[in-house]
């Protein structure tokens, strides 16, 4: 890693002056104090879970390219087909770590709203912008986020004001496409008020980029009695590593529901660090993962129980075929004050092979006395007498296999109450499990183009 | 001849269950097998079924024609065989509509047959509902999950009567029940029952046989049958219990043995 780290301080001596808002006093500062951090610690790599069962440290090399100008304007439709039909209602791209746009590069809304590139909201929103950014640092910096910070080109911003509800979910789409070896770095800042409801489908997706490697992070600040949703989604290329870490904040009374759903990974490690900051607050922080082949899915969850009275919940699910192997890392901590905290932690994974490879490892810090906590966790087979029930009916035993397969993997999506958000992701981990997802050669949500094939199991009716 | 089982010898972790066993079956017949429990009755349906814990050390099953030891668990299903379980296993996650659908439409696909429209299905699903007297809405509701010990055993009925087969086996599908489960259950078998299937019921009261007259009784012990009879036997043997058989076959045993 050392020839990693030294390649990131020529970089960042070299590019400096070239990343976006280079003019504005507070971005450069915020980028000095990162690339300081980053570099005090390194890429602490060696520090991640389990390493041994990931064999990332030889996949990052030390020749990656920056790019420091937006590829030029194309709709995102001419380079990508991405379709949520009817569920969202506007979709934001980016495209290598630059927003895509045709000149707009920040939209305000008739209900006050205002969506868009980070860098423009430096510019027009600086006081809002700073009033929340980095402040997560607070709540405990890793430096991958510091390498993040100091070379972030762009990233979604998102303000929902006070006592706005938002019917439809966005949709944020992260594209990489590129001959070059990429380092992309987006940051993004979520910021809903008070009384407001929002839910967010942000998408991850690569297309012929095998050896990008992207390193996102994603604040989300949720104000008091605010619901958000958040659904998150991967499918990237075999080689590609993607690292994303989530921080959220929540004041009293707010909900957050989060699905950080894998379906094809080359290496993609999904950090959520959740602060219950003030009480009644309510986190469900669920994942997914259906990994295959060679890939690699390492889920970090931290959630910290800073206020009484507050609940959590994880539920994170897997299916591993072949040599894919998974990581769960559950830490739930509990501060001293944090009375009458009920936090519960579920990983329950089936892999289908003798090869694929899961650790599993809650992690309970508890401080308060009156708490109820617990956690859970499974690794194991398709149970066997429910495949002899269902092939006793005549079911194939592929087609035995899908149905419990989708059965356990539906739980987790069973938590989203947006049923055309939650009937299109079922949809899509059927199509995973029968092994179309993967041959799609751009979107997995670009279902509606694709012939029927002969079973097909009645999503509606389920 | 529908079914035919010749001289079948299974065990399981190598303790012998049937020995020896044979049972023909014809179109039109209802059989019921009796017997002590753990003598091997849900081993032979599961057998017939094609679960592969139990091995099938020799002897032959021919059914239609063919042998069915060779026929995948799948594939003797669609070739009409059914099994209603003794304990049928839930599955959380799999609502009955998709396990249906795929199911018949599966069979359906085997035999080359259109599959069933969704309209086509639910109709489907409603009629035969009837039969059982299921009133609850299946369309989300987890295969047996939560449901009570008559529901399950309703729910197999439900089962076979969309599946329509030729062979089935139920395997203690009246214990358990109230008069009024084991009234439905019995209704939903004879109105299943025609000159071309064939019903084999395990059981252990004759209550049952008072809906479903039985064409033949028999009486399995020590991996055999050991004795046949009509509809009297099964008075019989609930009035009197099994040790009079036991007895009579010990005694038979010992005959041949002296010969020997
Ligand atoms: N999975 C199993 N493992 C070991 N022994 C078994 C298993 N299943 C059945 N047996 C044994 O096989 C015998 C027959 O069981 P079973 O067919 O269930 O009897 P019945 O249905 O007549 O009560 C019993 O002695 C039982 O203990
Ligand atoms: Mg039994």
């Amino acid at each position: 890693m050392e020839k990693f780290n030294a390649f990131i301080k020529n970089s960042f001596n070299k590019i400096r002056a070239s990343l976006p808002a280079n003019n504005n006093e507070k971005v450069n500062s915020f980028r000095q104090v990162a690339i300081e951090n980053f570099l005090k610690k390194g890429l602490l790599l060696g520090k991640l879970e389990n390493r041994d069962n990931f064999p990332i440290e030889k996949e990052i090399s030390d020749d990656y390219e920056f790019q420091l100008q937006p590829t030029p304007y194309q709709p995102l439709d001419s380079i990508f087909k991405c379709k949520i039909k009817g569920i969202a209602s506007n979709t934001f791209a980016f495209f290598n770590g630059w927003y895509l746009h045709s000149g707009n590069p920040i939209t305000i809304f008739p209900n006050g709203m205002i969506i868009g590139s980070l860098i423009a909201a430096i510019e027009c929103y600086p006081d809002l912008v700073f009033s929340r950014l980095g402040k997560h640092r607070l709540a405990g910096n890793n430096s991958l986020n510091a390498l993040n910070e100091a070379f972030f080109t762009d990233g979604i911003f998102i303000y929902i004001p006070d006592n706005v509800v938002v019917e439809h979910p966005m949709q944020v789409v992260n594209l990489i496409s590129s001959d070059q070896k990429l380092l992309v770095n987006n940051h993004n800042l979520i910021m809903v008020g008070k009384n407001s409801n929002f839910s967010l489908v942000y998408c991850n997706d690569s297309i012929h980029s095998e050896n990008s490697f992207a390193n996102n992070v994603t604040e989300i600040y949720i104000e008091e009695n605010t619901i958000v949703n958040f659904c998150k989604m991967e499918n990237k290329d075999a080689k590609s590593i993607m690292l994303e870490h989530v921080v959220v904040e929540q004041k009293s009374h707010s909900q957050f529901l989060s699905n950080a759903i894998t379906f094809n990974a080359g290496y993609v490690r999904n950090q959520f660090h959740v602060t219950l900051a003030e009480p009644f607050a309510e986190a469900r922080v669920n994942g997914l993962y259906l990994v295959d082949k060679k890939q690699v899915v390492d889920n970090h969850v931290f959630v910290n129980h800073a206020a009484p009275d507050c609940t959590s919940h994880q539920l994170y699910k897997g299916i591993l075929d072949d040599e894919a192997i998974a990581n769960f890392n559950g830490h739930i901590l509990v501060s001293q004050d944090a009375q009458k905290t009920a936090a519960f932690q579920t990983n329950r994974n089936i892999t289908l092979t003798d090869e694929a490879k899961i650790t599993t490892k809650p992690f309970l810090e508890i401080y308060a006395d009156d708490v109820q906590c617990s956690h859970g966790a499974t690794v194991g087979q398709l149970n066997d007498t429910e495949m002899f029930y269902l092939r006793s009916r005549g079911i194939c035993e592929r087609n035995a296999r899908m149905l419990l397969m989708y059965a356990f993997a539906v739980e987790v999506t069973s938590f989203i109450d947006i049923i055309n958000l939650r009937s299109r992701l079922n949809e899509m981990i059927q199509r995973r499990l029968k092994g179309e997802l993967s041959l799609c050669d751009q979107c997995f949500l670009n279902c509606s183009d694709r012939k029927n094939f002969s079973f097909e199991i009645d999503v509606s009716l389920l | 001849m529908l079914l035919k089982i010749e001289d079948l010898c299974v065990s399981i972790k190598g303790k012998e269950i049937l020995k020896e066993f044979n049972l023909e079956i014809n179109r039109g017949e209802v059989h019921a097998i009796m017997g002590p429990n753990g003598t091997g009755k849900s081993t032979l349906a599961s057998v017939i079924a094609g679960k592969d814990i139990y091995d099938v050390t020799s002897g032959k099953i021919i059914y239609k024609d063919r042998n069915l030891l060779e026929m995948s668990v799948e594939d003797r299903a669609r070739e009409g065989i059914f099994i209603g379980f003794q304990y049928p296993v839930e599955i959380p996650g799999v609502s009955m509509n998709t396990f249906m659908k795929t199911a018949i439409n599966e069979i359906r696909q085997y035999r080359h047959e259109e599959p069933l429209t969704a309209a086509q299905f639910l109709k489907l699903m409603e009629e035969k509902k009837k039969v059982v007297e299921l009133t609850a809405k299946l369309s989300n509701r987890s295969v047996n999950e939560g449901f009570s010990g008559g529901e399950k055993k309703k729910n197999e009925i439900f089962q076979m009567a969309m599946l329509n087969p030729e062979l089935s086996i139920l395997d203690e599908t009246d214990s358990g029940l109230d008069i009024d489960a084991l009234r439905v259950v019995a209704n939903g078998v004879t109105h299943l029952r025609s000159e071309n299937n064939a019903i084999v019921v395990i059981t252990h009261y004759q209550r049952l046989l008072d809906y479903i007259i039985p064409d033949k009784v028999h009486v399995l012990y020590d991996g055999k049958i050991v004795k046949t009879g009509n509809k009297e036997l099964a008075l019989e043997l609930e009035e009197k219990g099994y040790d009079w058989v036991k007895q009579e076959y010990e005694r038979k045993k010992e005959l041949q043995n002296g010969k020997i």
